[in-house]
């Protein structure tokens, strides 16, 4: 699996769209900074671009490389390992090379800007950590949605509606269903939804961090329970986690029953 | 030296092989023919483990298929079209498969034979589609399999190395090994074959050599004999 | 000490001396009212019995040790001197003492230990219908009240410092109370663990200034029906709420701290029912709402600086001619909130971090109006678990059609010149 890993990690590291992307992280990260010159205001602006786009890119290019690669996914199939080794180390060549894009990507930028004198360096580690996440849940998700479906032009608008359901209209439904149901008790609701959606998920996440004292206004107990103590912190993570666990399980199970 | 027994598949309501049974037990030439949808190119995939079938067993040198994927060291594919990543090398793609597949390998005859050595240190991706094939045919007879699956293994290639992958499949067969080929080009197969198996709705309706395919349907050539099987 | 009067009373008898003698009385009493030490082994043991004993503007100096001083009325003029470690101890009786002259100083005392009672404002230092009283450098401790000043003027309350632990608002009392009183300084006090840090009701013409209060159950501080106050240069930190003014009339509040003040409907600054006030030079950090407007009228808020705030500006109830210039809003989950459609308050040339616009003619005041109040805003005040949305890419979107075409907020509530940079 290790081996499957290197290479589909330095084919990917090589690819032009691995730069791409690193320089997109590049370009934005200083800009933001250095035209802003406000490191929180900077952090903000990448959060609300980061918990859009890497699920986003990740999504886009974990179905890209499945279906691209789909040919010498069968070179390797005829080769002596196991299946799981073959689709797991590929997936987390994909994922680990983009997570590295956008560490590096912003990282640079803002160790050059002196993020580690800053009072932000958590915020900021906060939100790399959920951008990872997010990358190895889209890629994990849109590997299976490769997986689930042989016609190209099918698994990639699954995949391309996943993200907009779970980025755009999930949001939007909630948000409808809460004001129209608004007599009722929604605090169980709202905390609910937002963990059968990972993009809400690291979104909370780091608005625990950023906008607290907002949070901390809302009357609700729960709400209060879960916002005002590190367990808000720990839940998310833990949740994110099985947001990654799960898919990839189903990726290696169904990988184990799939023709080729 | 491969066994098969009862194979059914079925792809949703469509069955694509139903109870095939087939021995191999000499080496030689075996060419793998019939129409489209007739369940070849699905076998060669049941025997090498990426379609599994809804029953039956296969045993390649007395190990089953479904037990364990060591076997496949035992095995070489060429596959149909050749897709590498784009941004490695040959040469990385060729110890890649070596380091995966963890047994003794001689690429450099091969290498040298298709005149590959100025593109050891090019990026696949910028690979023309013969050459492309050519790195492909390496891979496959780079190591000493006892069986070689190849599927239309001459698309794309130049008449000169043409010739030189019919050489390295002859010389296989000297070496007494079980040799599985598909191919749309009947001259190939009139050339190489010593057996034909050929498959018609997912069961094999003849099997044996190209004289007793001949002799049975009193055609003269092995694109007529094959009509004439289709017809009867 | 008193015998040696004797010789200059009987020499009252000569009249030629007469006029030196008054001269001499008078130096000779102000000399001798000095000092009365207190100390535990000494002829005078007990703060009690020194200030029984002392003429007016007397002073008494305690020594170190522990005094138990319950009830103690001071009715005349004196100075009380607490020299480091004299603790004044209530045995959580009563009032520990009562100040009710004119001129008592009362200073570098650990005092503690006040009765509770849920009928009486038992205090640690009380004060009744006096002036010029100065309570100065006291520490104050496990008081039901820490200091609580009635119907008095022109007193000092410098540099003390009230700790509490205060858990709810029903069981404690206040650190700085004062009620009916006129010309009060209160200044470089530190108040902690109390209800209120400071509490001013019918308080006018007094100076807040310097003082620190954090971590009180309900507020920082606290004015009612008090006018012509001034309050500066404080820091307002993790109270229940920073700071309430409320039914009051020109009220200055300037250069002070609001940090975090946390929880359910917990504010920075709340502004109920004020008239004529100023706000200015504050800064307003991470509170769940910066300034929470009641009602207020005729208000100037300029070069304040709200910054991640919850809210910065939530503004409900009746709000008139109000004007917000010069100050800066930086990365508050919502700069401003409305309750309703209804604006009659000016917002100009003030600094919005999430401007976008631009300035060509370069004068720093960017060439596109901003519109502070944003959709999801209302919709949050209307439903408020929609919070969890905060910064989704659809809350977003439907701000920017808002933006494009407003319907439910205030279409004529714009910054027409926002400032491109903070002051």
């Amino acid at each position: 699996m290790i081996k499957i890993l290197k290479y589909s990690f330095s084919d990917l590291m090589r690819s032009k769209w691995s730069y791409i992307y690193l320089i997109f992280y590049l370009i934005l990260g200083f800009v933001l900074l250095f035209l802003n010159n406000d490191v929180s205001k900077a952090i903000i602006t990448l959060m609300n671009l980061i918990v859009v786009l890497t699920p986003l890119i990740g999504t886009i290019f974990g179905i890209m490389y499945y279906y691209n690669s789909r040919e010498f996914t069968e070179l390797l199939l005829a080769q002596p390992v196991s299946r799981s080794k073959i689709f797991f180390g590929q997936y987390l060549g994909i994922a680990l090379s983009l997570s590295l894009s956008l560490v590096i990507g912003l990282g640079v930028p803002f160790l050059i800007y002196g993020i580690f004198q800053s009072t932000e360096i958590f915020n900021f580690s906060m939100l790399l950590v959920s951008g990872a996440f997010l990358t190895f849940i889209f890629v994990a998700l849109s590997v299976l949605i490769g997986l689930y479906n042989s016609n190209k032009i099918k698994g990639f608008g699954y995949a391309i509606l996943m993200w907009l359901f779970l980025a755009v209209i999930y949001d939007g439904v909630l948000l409808i269903a809460m004001v129209m149901f608004r007599d009722y008790p929604l605090d169980n609701l709202a905390l609910a939804a937002s963990f059968f959606n990972p993009i809400d998920l690291s979104r909370i996440m780091i608005l625990l961090k950023l906008d607290i004292s907002a949070l901390l206004g809302y009357t609700g107990a729960l709400f209060q329970k879960f916002f005002g103590t590190g367990a808000g912190l720990v839940t998310s993570l833990f949740i994110l986690l099985l947001w990654i666990v799960i898919p990839v399980g189903m990726m290696l199970k169904k990988s184990k029953s799939k023709d080729f | 030296m491969i066994a098969v027994k009862n194979l059914r598949k079925s792809f949703g309501k469509l069955t694509v092989l139903e109870d095939l049974t087939l021995d191999l037990n000499q080496g030689g030439i075996y060419a793998i023919l019939g129409p489209n949808g007739s369940g070849k190119t699905t076998f060669l995939k049941v025997l090498l483990g990426m379609v599994l079938p809804d029953k039956g067993t296969i045993h390649i040198d007395q190990a089953d298929i479904s037990k364990s994927n060591d076997y496949r060291k035992n095995l070489g594919y060429l596959p149909q079209i050749a897709r590498f990543p784009d941004n490695i090398t040959v040469s990385e793609l060729i110890d890649m498969i070596i380091d995966i597949r963890q047994v003794p390998a001689k690429p450099e005859p091969l290498v040298d034979l298709f005149g590959l050595n100025p593109f050891l240190d090019k990026k696949l991706g910028n690979l023309s589609g013969g050459t492309r094939q050519k790195v492909n045919i390496v891979l496959t007879f780079m190591f000493d399999t006892s069986v070689l699956i190849l599927d239309e293994p001459t698309a794309g290639l130049d008449p000169v190395s043409l010739i030189k992958l019919k050489e390295l499949i002859a010389d296989a067969r000297k070496q007494g090994k079980i040799i599985l080929i598909t191919s749309h080009i009947m001259n190939l197969v009139e050339e190489l074959a010593d057996q034909i198996i050929f498959l018609l709705e997912g069961e094999i309706y003849f099997q044996g050599s190209l004289t007793e395919l001949k002799e049975k349907t009193k055609e003269k050539d092995l694109e007529h004999a094959i009509a004439s099987l289709l017809k009867s | 000490m008193r015998e040696s009067y004797q010789p200059v009373l009987s020499a009252l008898l000569n009249k030629k001396c007469f006029s030196l003698f008054i001269t001499f009385l008078l130096i000779c009493s102000y000399v001798q009212a000095t000092i009365i030490t207190v100390c535990q082994n000494c002829e005078v043991s007990t703060v009690t019995q020194a200030v029984q004993m002392a003429q007016p503007y007397d002073t008494i100096k305690v020594q170190a040790g522990e005094y138990e001083t319950v009830s103690l009325e001071i009715k005349k003029p004196l100075t009380l001197l607490g020299e480091p470690g004299a603790n004044l101890n209530g045995a959580e009786k009563n009032y520990i003492l009562k100040l009710l002259a004119d001129s008592i100083t009362v200073s570098g005392f650990s005092i503690l230990n006040s009765g509770r009672s849920y009928t009486k404002d038992y205090a640690a230092v009380y004060v009744y219908k006096a002036s010029h009283v100065k309570i100065i450098n006291n520490k104050i401790s496990k008081a039901f009240f820490a200091i609580l000043v009635e119907k008095s003027k022109n007193a000092v309350i410098s540099g003390n410092n009230v700790l509490g632990t205060a858990k709810k608002e029903s069981q404690s009392g206040n650190g700085i109370h004062l009620w009916h009183c006129d010309s009060m300084k209160i200044d470089k006090n530190e108040v902690t663990g109390m209800r209120d840090g400071i509490y001013l009701e019918f308080v006018d013409n007094s100076l807040v200034k310097n003082n620190y209060t954090h971590h009180n159950v309900r507020y920082g501080l606290h004015f009612m029906f008090s006018n012509h106050d001034e309050y500066t240069d404080n820091k307002f930190e993790q109270n229940g709420a920073g700071v309430a003014v409320m039914f009051s009339k020109w009220i200055v509040m300037k250069r002070n701290h609001f940090y975090k003040n946390w929880g359910t409907a917990s504010y920075g600054l709340l502004l109920k029912e004020i008239y004529d006030g100023e706000v200015y030079e504050n800064r307003f950090e991470e509170n769940t709402i910066g300034i929470y407007i009641d009602g207020s009228t005729r208000m100037t808020y300029s070069r304040n600086t709200l910054r991640q705030n919850g809210w910065g500006v939530k503004v409900s109830g009746g709000c008139y001619t109000n004007v917000f210039k010069e100050n800066n809003f930086i990365s508050n989950s919502f700069d401003l909130s409305y309750n309703s459609q209804l604006n009659d308050n000016t917002f100009n040339n003030n600094f919005w971090s999430e401007y976008t616009g631009y300035d060509l003619d370069k004068d720093d005041k960017g060439d596109v109006p901003y519109r502070p109040v944003k959709l999801f805003s209302y919709i949050v005040n209307q439903t408020p678990e929609t919070i969890i949305l905060l910064r989704s890419l659809f809350v977003d979107i439907i701000n920017f059609s808002e933006k494009v075409s407003p319907v439910f907020t205030p279409d004529k509530l714009v910054d027409e010149s926002p400032s491109i940079r903070s002051f």
